[in-house]
């Protein structure tokens, strides 16, 4: 690869890399692949993303590659690694282009006769194409899937489209054009003006604009300054950041440089969590092939504008997250929070101005920059604008990532996209903002997403993780759960952090074990306003919200673990109660063989009971019994 | 506390990838991941050797240690089992999923078996959601594990190394 000296070089790049991605584009789609056999070549696009990885995806680009050697096809189809499609409850996804038809759950067996029968002869193979569960219709294209239909993808729009080993990609989907314009024809402070103009906000969770964040940061005056990348990502459930980094890390790149240009710094550094080795690993990549064509390092483009960019680790700590934390990290110390201000657009990295931004925030930059603020801004909501990426997961029929506009309704989300919750189960609560946020009841599934509505109903935006709840789960329990997380996860400088969150978590444990008592509630509202009002920094100020907003909206499932010693959602073991119902029970004896207490009698074919004393409430005995005659109540 | 105890290879590798590092000013994360990649564990007198070699306080070090929950001052065994508990892992049962690999390896207290065999661990998500419950062992992931699926994954590995 051979460097780039000016944007029309770049320019004449691009066009050339364009034979290199002709199938990709979705304007030229055929309606079904008859028309295979006419084009001249095929692409075989396949997740390579961590969650379809795991799926043995990798296994299947092997098979796919020997299946088109042993058809005698290598010239003419490309199997090619891509990143996330977002659809992780079928992966692996294997898409062939320019057909535009999209396969799921893809098995090494599955892959072979993709390649004898759509490949070679030109066939749909049915069996591995996504079926509505409720119609049974089939969609063989990726727009003909629910999940997909209110999706817009800006942050991810590189994510399953391009190999993100490879650079020449990129640019054949203007990669790079952003910061060739803003190198040779915008001044920093008209780069400023259009990104405030776009009304793009932080995507980490705080939602700070992103463009008045530059702005201070230029403003302060220093001869170093340095921009950073969070991709610390700690949000228990969130993998949006992983994807786009995995998917497209050129995008993360080529923002941080035009920021860097903005702001005045020539010195970038990516925090990322050192459990995303993959990330890791295509960062690496990318950065090095950004420096082999002059797009990092030293006078980029041939302008006077220089910029490195290096890697630092962190270590598992979720607090990282937030600014003053992740700079005391990054200078290789605990990452404990300071007080701001002053901030670190004033004094931040080794105590130079220093502008840090989310990888999603950063995936949004050049977008807005090619295609105008007036364009950004007309997507979304009054004051939250553009899309955001979400982290679909828990009860819900279709996990995985999406991309919507802002002000797209939670409804929406969990039962178009998402398709409902699994196993026709019943909705009960939608978990958003990770620890940080709280669980939002079905009253409020109309409420559309945007930073001030998720905050005025006791959440928040957060990263994005969005938990779906059915009827199964204990909210008691969920609160509890984020509270031994914020417990682990506090540095420990404030009191009311450190042991308040403490005090918390072992009330809630209490509760659950079934020696609650009515003071305990009220001690939990209390002391959750205080630990709110009393600690420095985002973790202790919102780490109450998951008690907060259960008591509120869930008040009477605290009420039955309290007064009646009673889980309505049978999870709390020590408060079960098993019963045998007689009407059901046909006398197998079978829960009576498997109970390891012998807390179970009775006659063969007659009804059996349990005897409450001796039951240890295992529930080996619901388990195993066939006509659902046990309950847990 | 003596240094003898350490491996020399090991420490031979640890001091020259110190020594490669050009900007010794706050490389000490970086550091202490080299050195349990490459003694599994960060064991005090690990630490001390950094300390030393880096001109900090052992305070200093031993602080950044256990500030993180990636580095771990405790051996472990041949096998690390990681259950995610992450939130979706989470509500879709990881608990019992960890009590009953906690139940077949019988562990108390700590979390290594006896024989050094297996060392089980929680994690905070690994961002493989739509697998979820999800656990790994020695970094192969396992997907949609149920409470029965756990004797198979043991005995996957035990079967293997007799």
């Amino acid at each position: 690869m051979n460097r780039v000296n000016s944007l029309e070089e770049l320019r004449i790049l691009k066009k050339e890399y364009k034979k290199l991605v002709k199938n990709r584009s979705v304007d030229n789609e055929n309606t079904r692949c008859e028309n295979t056999q006419g084009t001249s070549s095929i692409d075989i696009l396949i997740c390579a993303g961590t969650g379809c990885q795991a799926s043995n995806s990798m296994d299947v680009v092997e098979t796919l590659k020997k299946e088109v050697a042993n058809a005698d096809l290598s010239d003419k189809v490309r199997v090619e690694i891509t990143g996330c499609f977002g659809f992780c409850e079928k992966g692996p996804i294997v898409k062939i282009m320019p057909d535009n038809i999209f396969y799921i759950e893809v098995t090494p067996e599955k892959a072979k006769l993709i390649i004898e029968e759509h490949i070679v002869k030109g066939n749909i193979v049915e069996e591995c194409i996504y079926h509505e569960p409720e119609t049974g219709n089939s969609c063989p294209k990726q727009s003909d899937i629910p999940f997909y239909k209110k999706q817009m993808r800006i942050a991810l729009r590189n994510c399953g489209l391009i190999n993100p080993e490879d650079i020449r990609q990129y640019i054949a989907f203007d990669g790079y054009e952003a910061l060739g314009r803003t190198l040779t024809s915008m001044t920093p402070e008209e780069v400023i003006d259009e990104v405030k103009r776009s009304g793009l906000r932080g995507r980490g969770g705080g939602g700070f604009p992103t463009g008045i964040k530059w702005e201070m940061a230029r403003k302060s005056q220093s001869e170093t300054k340095y921009i950073i990348c969070n991709a610390d990502e700690g949000d228990p459930g969130a993998f949006m950041d992983r994807s786009v980094l995995e998917g497209d890390p050129h995008s993360v790149l080529e923002a941080m440089a035009i920021g860097g240009y903005c702001i005045g710094a020539s010195k970038g550094y990516i925090y990322i969590r050192a459990e995303y080795p993959l990330a890791i690993q295509r960062l690496r990549t990318a950065i090095k092939q950004a420096y082999a064509m002059g797009l990092l390092g030293k006078n980029i483009l041939d302008s006077n504008f220089s910029f490195d960019i290096d890697v630092k680790y962190g270590a598992g700590a979720f607090i990282c997250g937030e600014e003053t934390a992740l700079i005391n990290s990054m200078e290789g110390g605990r990452g404990e929070p300071t007080v701001k201000p002053p901030y670190p657009a004033q004094i931040g990295l080794w105590k130079k101005p220093t502008n840090i931004n989310n990888v999603e925030t950063f995936a949004n930059i050049s977008p807005v920059l090619l295609r105008g603020a007036d364009w950004f801004s007309s997507i979304g909501t009054e004051k939250s604008k553009g899309t955001k990426v979400f982290a679909l997961a828990g009860k819900i029929n279709n996990v995985g990532l999406v991309e919507v506009p802002m002000g797209t309704t939670l409804r929406e989300i969990i039962f178009d996209l998402g398709e409902g919750i699994k196993n026709n189960k019943k909705f009960k609560a939608v978990q958003t903002g990770g620890p940080s946020g709280g669980c939002i009841p079905s009253d409020y599934l109309d409420t559309p997403i945007d930073y001030e509505s998720l905050t005025k109903i006791g959440s928040m935006m957060g990263s994005g993780g969005m938990i779906v709840m059915d009827e199964d789960n204990c909210m008691v329990n969920i609160a509890k759960f984020y509270l031994e997380f914020s417990v682990d996860e506090s540095c420990g400088r404030c009191t009311a952090c450190r042991i308040g969150n403490k005090r918390l978590y072992e009330n809630l444990t209490e509760i659950t074990e079934g020696k609650g008592t009515m003071e305990h509630l009220e001690d939990l509202k209390e002391l959750g306003s205080i630990i709110k009002d009393a600690s420095l920094c985002g973790l202790g100020q919102t780490s109450p919200n998951p008690i907060l907003s259960t008591m509120n909206f869930f008040w009477d499932e605290y009420v039955a673990h309290v007064k009646d010693k009673n889980c309505p959602a049978g999870v709390c073991t020590a408060l079960l109660k098993y019963h045998i119902r007689p009407e059901k029970c046909v006398g197998c004896t079978a829960c009576a063989k498997v109970c390891p207490v012998h807390a179970i009698t009775g006659t063969v074919k007659q009804s059996h009971t349990i005897n409450k004393e001796s039951c240890i409430k295992c529930g080996a005995c619901a388990t195993k019994c066939k006509f659902n005659a046990i309950t847990r109540k | 506390m003596s240094e003898n105890k350490l491996d020399s290879q090991k420490l031979q590798k640890l001091e020259a990838y110190i020594d490669s590092i050009e900007e010794k000013e706050g490389c000490l994360i970086n550091v202490l991941h080299e050195a349990q990649d490459i003694f599994g564990y960060l064991p005090s007198e690990v630490q001390l050797f950094i300390s030393r070699k880096l001109g900090l306080t052992a305070a200093k070090v031993f602080g950044v240690t256990t500030f993180y929950s990636f580095y771990t001052m405790k051996s472990r065994g041949k096998h690390i089992i990681n259950v995610c508990m992450g939130t979706a892992c989470f509500v879709k049962g990881a608990e019992s999923i960890l009590e009953e690999f906690k139940n077949q390896l019988k562990l108390k207290d700590g979390n290594t078996t006896d024989d050094g065999l297996f060392t089980i661990e929680i994690i905070r998500c690994i961002g493989a959601c739509g697998l979820a419950p999800v656990v790994t062992v020695d970094g192969k992931v396992y997907g949609k594990v149920k409470v029965e699926d756990v004797k198979n994954i043991i005995r996957e590995y035990m079967e293997e190394s007799i």
